[in-house]
């Protein structure tokens, strides 16, 4: 992988893969190693986003990497009106590697070809965030101890949702059942449901998960966003179907686990959040491991 | 009376003709094939009739044959397109146009939110069906269907 980019998820083998989560594991173990002493990692955050900025910054300060860059475009020399173009073209002269996020689709595989260094992908527009991807690939084969055969329910925003996407399309690759459990107005797109009857997998869809809950390895949970709902009182009769409460875990598997991508608003009750199944802040920090393991691969250190 | 003047396009000794073009889309073709920037001789008819495409042009360029690969790149705006290579006076060879499996600089993404209609990037896809043309952006991967083709 050394001197490659990683903009989709599907630039990576299956092999690749699983490389990149025994290098996660053993950074979960051993998370201060200084593989990227005197490296600098430019991380180019064309708009906000707090939580994956802090924890590639934290992944590389673990490494021993010196960071650049910023964290909001407004303080950038983009607001003077300079190209993606010549953006990156300058900061790949000041980097080892460019970690960078932008609200325009398809310019971080536009970066990835202008750039001397590798660029991942931390996010464009509503395309991918493969880092997203395989940290939570990271997260269930953690506590499942495998990823063939798993039941995944995807539940919320499946239409919009750009990590139940590509998730979905990253574990197509190992036998996974899915259950789609969202409104009528956020179903999973054509598109991706055909994808999975290509590959002769099983997919389910539901307009709620109470009756089948049971049978869930992992319950994979996204915010059902109002703004997204044309007639308002569509949305007013749907919130609270999609939201989790610890009373609906009583009858689940043991081995099931919750895991939410976050910002979570209220699609999980905080009354789940002490339930020895709610994962989703551990997968929070698994995003540093896996991201360690990415930047390492990356610059061929590991 | 005197004869009318008539100025018939005549037929070529060596070259390309390319019949069955769209009449709407002959100056794409002009354009995709590069034809303005040539200097041999180059003549062309259009809203000719066809009893297929209603109107059509055809192009007859002097002096000038065409890789497969070149030709190719005319058949998102004249999927119909034929050819004819001539050589002294003589077709010596009829080609079709095939949709090739890359698209360079041809076709607009239809996505609004597109890298690709930001900045001055040039556009490439993968054509994913051949029949109702449609394009996978290789920037943003979302899919550009037929109807909603625009060609640059």
């Amino acid at each position: 992988m050394k001197n490659r980019s990683l903009v989709s998820i599907d630039d990576l083998s299956t092999d690749e893969v699983l490389i990149i989560l025994d290098h996660a594991a053993e950074f979960e173990k051993n998370p201060v190693q200084k593989l990227l002493e005197g490296k600098v990692v430019a991380t180019l955050f064309f708009e906000p986003s707090t939580r994956t900025r802090l924890s590639f910054e934290s992944a590389i300060n673990r490494l021993g990497g010196k960071i650049v860059g910023f964290s909001d475009a407004g303080v950038s020399s983009v607001s003077k009106g300079e190209t993606l173009h010549d953006t990156i073209r300058m900061v790949s002269s000041y980097s080892d590697l460019i970690v960078m996020r932008h609200p325009v689709e398809g310019s971080a595989r536009y970066a990835s070809e202008i750039s001397s260094v590798p660029v991942i992908n931390a996010g464009d527009g509503a395309n991918q965030h493969p880092t997203q991807t395989l940290l939570d690939m990271y997260s269930i084969r953690k506590t499942q101890g495998t990823l063939d055969n798993l039941n995944i329910f995807m539940v919320g925003d499946l239409k919009y949702g750009r990590t139940v996407h590509s998730l979905m399309m990253a574990m197509s690759r190992w036998n996974t059942t899915f259950n789609f459990i969202s409104p009528e107005e956020l179903k999973m797109p054509e598109e991706y449901k055909l994808y999975l009857e290509n590959l002769g997998l099983k997919y389910y869809e539901h307009l709620d998960f109470t009756d089948i809950i049971s049978k869930a390895d992992i319950i994979y949970m996204t915010r059902v966003q109002k703004e997204r709902f044309s007639d308002p009182i569509e949305y007013e009769k749907v919130k609270n179907v999609y939201v989790l409460k610890n009373s609906m875990l009583f009858n689940t598997k043991p081995n099931m686990r919750i895991l939410h991508p976050l910002p979570r608003v209220n699609e999980i009750h905080t009354d789940v959040d002490t339930n020895p199944k709610a994962y989703y802040f551990e997968q929070a920090l698994n995003g540093v491991y896996t991201r360690q393991a990415i930047l390492c691969s990356l610059l061929g250190i590991k | 009376m005197k004869e009318p003047k008539q100025l018939s396009v005549s037929a070529i000794q060596n070259g390309t003709v390319i019949d069955h073009i769209p009449a709407k889309n002959l100056f794409k073709v002009i354009q995709i094939l590069g034809l303005d920037h040539i200097d041999t001789q180059i003549t062309f008819g259009t809203n000719l009739e066809s009893k297929k495409l209603g109107r059509k042009a055809i192009i007859k360029i002097s002096d000038k044959f065409f890789e497969d690969a070149d030709i190719n790149r005319i058949a998102l705006v004249a999927p119909d397109a034929k050819l004819n290579i001539i050589r002294d006076y003589e077709v010596v060879e009829k080609k079709v146009v095939e949709v090739p499996d890359t698209i360079v600089g041809i076709a607009r993404c239809m996505n609004p939110k597109c890298i690709t209609n930001f900045e001055t990037v040039t556009t490439r896809f993968r054509v994913v069906s051949k029949k109702n043309v449609s394009l996978k952006c290789h920037y943003c991967e979302k899919i550009t269907n037929q109807e909603n083709m625009q060609i640059i």
